[in-house]
């Protein structure tokens, strides 16, 4: 038994400690916009916050994470599409299959959680353990400066 | 307006019987939970359906059916702005819908629905604007019949009939709650009843994509994402070869293990199957099958086999098929004052598409559910039934967002395997693939060999050309043994871009398919061909400017005629800056390429020039600026086309730098993003792109990008350093090979 604070939601599941957060998150709490992708933190699709840090959940133990505050993409503005990133990525047209978006917009709040100014070199060093296979790095870049200037 | 021969070369076979009934029982305006993409509320209302493609409800929101996969191509907007415009829908009203799998949705040309070689938007073009064009009609015979007035008295604004001589109005939602659908629909001749360019409200201009707000806030839903009650979880450890199978496991060892439900069997694979997706992947690390051998993929070892490659494209014994041919090649080359032979290699490529391959399956009883994110529904309808023993109109298919496709998701083994493993565990089974045997059971683009020749008379002018393409046919595999031969031996997949046909000033060429024994699994690629045959063809038009001591600008102008081809060459070239003076230690390099294989009746092109430096310490090609110029007929959706080509940048340069699959004794050696690397943020470059639109209809996009992008880098890495590099990927090791190669070849 595992007690999780996602979203600002106390729950207790069951499951071992060495339970990957990721499958915790998708299949236990049905929060399916953190994607899976690598399993191995290559690809920064499962990417959540613990304590408003990066985290990439495919690799991190349930048991290491009990008690913390985690933040999923579900969980990142009240209403959950309101966060300046999320309005960025629309006004920007990022997405294309979008799988790797939840990853990417979790890992660019927290860097303008950070730094509300970041120079175009912070945010490709900040964000390029996040992978997307449709190309959209152009975009996120323009999404990321958009959000930064207008948050 | 497509030759129908050359597009029978891409249809998916489908027996014209088993695909109509896979039509009986469905339910027709069935809706797919693709949040963000309806309203919800509007979907409860009574909708008034005109056709297949439009619903009115009362309250004026207009239904558009989108009966195409989305993949990030942008199809699930492009295609309902072609319906709405005829419709003179107020877009602000529209709601799509991923459409039912139905036949009343095919792809003309594929008889099926069926995403691949960007020929969605050409394809639904015409009867998409007859759907909208009808649903409009329908409305303006009612509001008639309403008022007691001519129809040819009425027109349109956005959602609204206008009566001018009266200053009467009716809202499109007013008439569906009165107006009854006719016995009889109102033919529509798309000649003369379609709207002119002229009068288009939402084609030509940039529309928001419907999809995005649900890809930026996590509601989107994929095939990994599905959810069905009582499911138990798998993923599946396939051979590693084609044809092979298990010989043993220690199955009987791993069913004992915590939280599993099952080990099952297949004649080319084993699952492991759970109670949660971590116990599967747990299991699946200890999981140890003994493969059959004996098989021809034992054999593959890719670095040997493309040297054999190599030695058949110089054996002129070994004579290819012929894939496309103008004049006389090999008596122009015979005649020619020179000949200049080139050889070009690529290596293999994975999809590495983000969602990792995975479908869920109730098998359980006689009616079959899908839930699957795929290109090929129709398909799946089929191979599922088949694998199954059943008909295809018992398999239901619930379409998904796609987490990438690029070719991986027009194949449907995993969704097949899923079934299997359903039917034998006796429960809906999600099947989920790691990244690790995605890679490992991948199906990657062909390797080749390409040699080309060129015959230049006195003047470097090109009279003759030949090109010779050595590797595994793709298409059998793709879709089924005997199917290369049944299309005569011409693979398009395989083939495509082996061709010239916008250097219109080159009277005699020839491209031939040297073909290897088929082994490999293949698969189409984004780009297809083309992402090998360009790089080949383009770097070799280079080679052939710079032994001329002419511009390579200058003399791709110098080989065509066509205009819309000139007129993507000149525009790169100012927005570029070709020609002037570049900052110390970088170069450009040019590459103009087509896409499509209707070409040069129907294609698309594009220009595109890069900026690279190199670092002579590593050998690591830095691209730092790129700019394309890009003409796909009409450009629908320009900002979706541009975003589409951005995407096919970073996916060709992609190709071009890094992306390689090894194979030693039949087993891949990559097993993770850490050893097959596709491209990352810091090695983007700044991309520019700009869309010219031409012509009336629209033509290829999703792949334009691709092409040009390893010959303009290579270009451009000539034109730095002297050198060529001729195998793709243009990798820091093959850099360096060539920079440290003792003596420059004469650029002259």
């Amino acid at each position: 038994m595992v007690n999780l604070t996602v979203n600002g939601r106390s729950q207790t599941l069951d499951v071992a400690p060495d339970v990957p957060l990721l499958w915790a998150i998708r299949d236990e709490l049905g929060l399916t916009g953190t994607k899976f992708g690598c399993g191995a933190a290559h690809c920064g699709a499962c990417t959540v916050h613990v304590e408003g840090q990066p985290v990439r959940s495919c690799v991190m133990p349930v048991g290491k994470v009990a008690g913390k505050k985690i933040t999923t993409i579900e969980g990142l503005s009240r209403d959950g599409r309101s966060h300046p990133l999320q309005k960025a990525w629309v006004a920007e047209q990022v997405p294309q299959c979008g799988y790797c978006q939840s990853g990417q917009i979790m890992q660019a709040a927290a860097l303008l959680a950070a730094n509300r100014n970041p120079s175009r070199e912070q945010i490709v060093q900040h964000m390029n353990g996040n992978i997307c296979r449709c190309g959209t790095y152009v975009r996120i870049v323009r999404a990321i400066e958009r959000a930064a200037k207008e948050g | 307006m497509v030759d129908r021969r050359e597009a029978e070369l891409l249809e998916f076979q489908v027996s014209r019987r088993e695909f109509l009934g896979a039509s009986a029982g469905l339910a027709f305006s069935f809706t797919l939970g693709l949040g963000g993409c309806a309203t919800p509320g509007a979907r409860d209302e009574p909708k008034h359906k005109l056709n297949a493609y439009v619903s009115i409800s009362p309250s004026g929101t207009i239904t558009i059916q989108s009966p195409v996969a989305e993949m990030g191509q942008g199809i699930m907007t492009g295609l309902p702005l072609i319906v709405a415009e005829e419709l003179d829908a107020d877009w602000s009203k529209v709601v799509v819908e991923q459409s039912p799998i139905d036949p009343v949705y095919a792809h003309p040309i594929f008889k099926a629905q069926y995403v691949v070689a960007s020929i969605s938007t050409i394809g639904y073009w015409t009867p998409l604007r007859v759907a909208g064009a009808q649903a409009r009609r329908v409305l303006l015979d009612a509001a008639a019949v309403s008022w007691s007035v001519p129809v040819s008295e009425l027109t349109t604004e956005p959602s609204t009939v206008v009566h001018a001589k009266s200053g009467r109005k009716l809202g499109y939602g007013e008439i569906a709650s009165f107006a009854k659908p006719p016995a009889e629909m109102p033919k529509i001749d798309p000649a003369k009843d379609l709207k002119p360019a002229a009068q288009y409200r939402l084609l030509g201009k940039s529309t928001p994509r419907v999809d995005v707000p649900a890809k930026s806030n996590g509601a989107a839903r994929y095939g990994i994402d599905a959810r069905v009650p009582g499911m138990v979880y798998a993923t599946f450890a396939r051979a590693p070869v084609r044809g092979s199978g298990p010989a043993s496991s220690n199955a009987e060892e791993i069913r004992k293990l915590p939280g599993i439900v099952d080990v099952v069997t297949l004649d080319h694979g084993v699952a492991v199957v759970g109670r949660n997706f971590d116990a599967v992947r747990k299991a699946r690390r200890q999981l140890k099958v003994n493969w059959r051998d004996g098989l021809p993929g034992d054999a593959i070892n890719t670095d040997r086999d493309i040297e054999a490659y190599l030695r058949d494209a110089r054996d002129a014994s070994r004579t290819g098929v012929v894939w496309k041919a103008t004049g006389d090649a090999a008596k122009a080359l015979a005649g020619a004052a020179t000949v200049l032979t080139r050889e070009y290699l690529s290596d293999l490529c994975y999809h590495a598409q983000m969602e990792p391959m995975n479908a869920t399956v109730d098998a359980r009883a006689d009616a079959v559910e899908v839930w699957v994110g795929t290109q090929a529904p129709t398909r799946t309808t089929l191979d599922v039934a088949k694998a199954l023993g059943t008909t295809a109109d018992k398999v239901k298919v619930h379409q998904h967002f796609l987490g990438g496709g690029f070719g991986r998701r027009a194949t449907v083994e995993t969704t097949v395997d899923a079934a299997l493993v359903s039917k034998a565990v006796g429960k809906p089974v999600k099947l989920v693939l790691s990244r690790e045997d995605d890679l490992w059971a991948g199906t990657f683009r062909a390797m080749t060999a390409q040699r080309i020749s060129a015959g230049l008379d006195a003047n470097g002018r090109i009279v003759g050309w030949s090109h010779r393409v050595v590797g595994e046919p793709v298409s059998d595999f793709v879709y089924h043994p005997g199917y290369i031969k049944k299309a005569k031996d011409r693979d398009v997949i395989f083939m495509s871009g082996a061709e010239l046909p916008y250097y219109s000033k080159v009277a005699n060429w020839r491209s031939e398919h040297i073909m290897e024994a088929e082994r490999t699994r293949v698969a189409a690629w984004r780009g297809i061909g083309s992402g090998y045959t360009k790089f080949a063809i383009e770097s070799m038009i280079d080679e052939i400017a710079h032994l001329n001591k002419t511009d390579p600008l200058a003399f791709r102008l110098s080989l065509t005629d066509d205009a819309r081809a000139r007129r993507v060459l000149e525009k790169v070239a100012e927005m570029s800056g070709w020609g002037k003076q570049r900052p110390g230690g970088t170069a450009l390099g040019i590459a103009f390429a087509e896409y499509g294989i209707f070409a040069p009746k129907v294609g698309s092109l594009t220009t595109a020039v890069a900026e690279i430096s190199v670092d002579p310490a590593t050998g690591r090609i830095r691209v730092h600026n790129y700019w394309a110029a890009a003409d796909a007929g009409l450009a629908i959706n320009p900002d979706a086309f541009r975003a589409q080509m951005e995407s096919a940048i970073v996916w060709g340069l992609g190709q071009a730098l890094k992306e390689r699959v090894t194979i030693v004794n039949g087993a891949v050696q990559q097993s993770n993003f850490h050893e097959y690397e596709v491209l990352r943020m810091s090695e983007v470059p700044q991309i520019r792109v700009e869309v010219l639109s031409s012509g009336a209809s629209p033509t290829m996009v999703g792949e334009l990008g691709v092409p040009a992008a390893a010959p303009a880098v290579a270009n451009a890495f000539f034109t730095l350093t002297g050198k060529r590099l001729r195998h793709m990927p243009l990798n820091p090791q093959r850099a360096l090979t060539a920079l440290r190669e003792s003596s420059t070849e004469s650029r002259a």
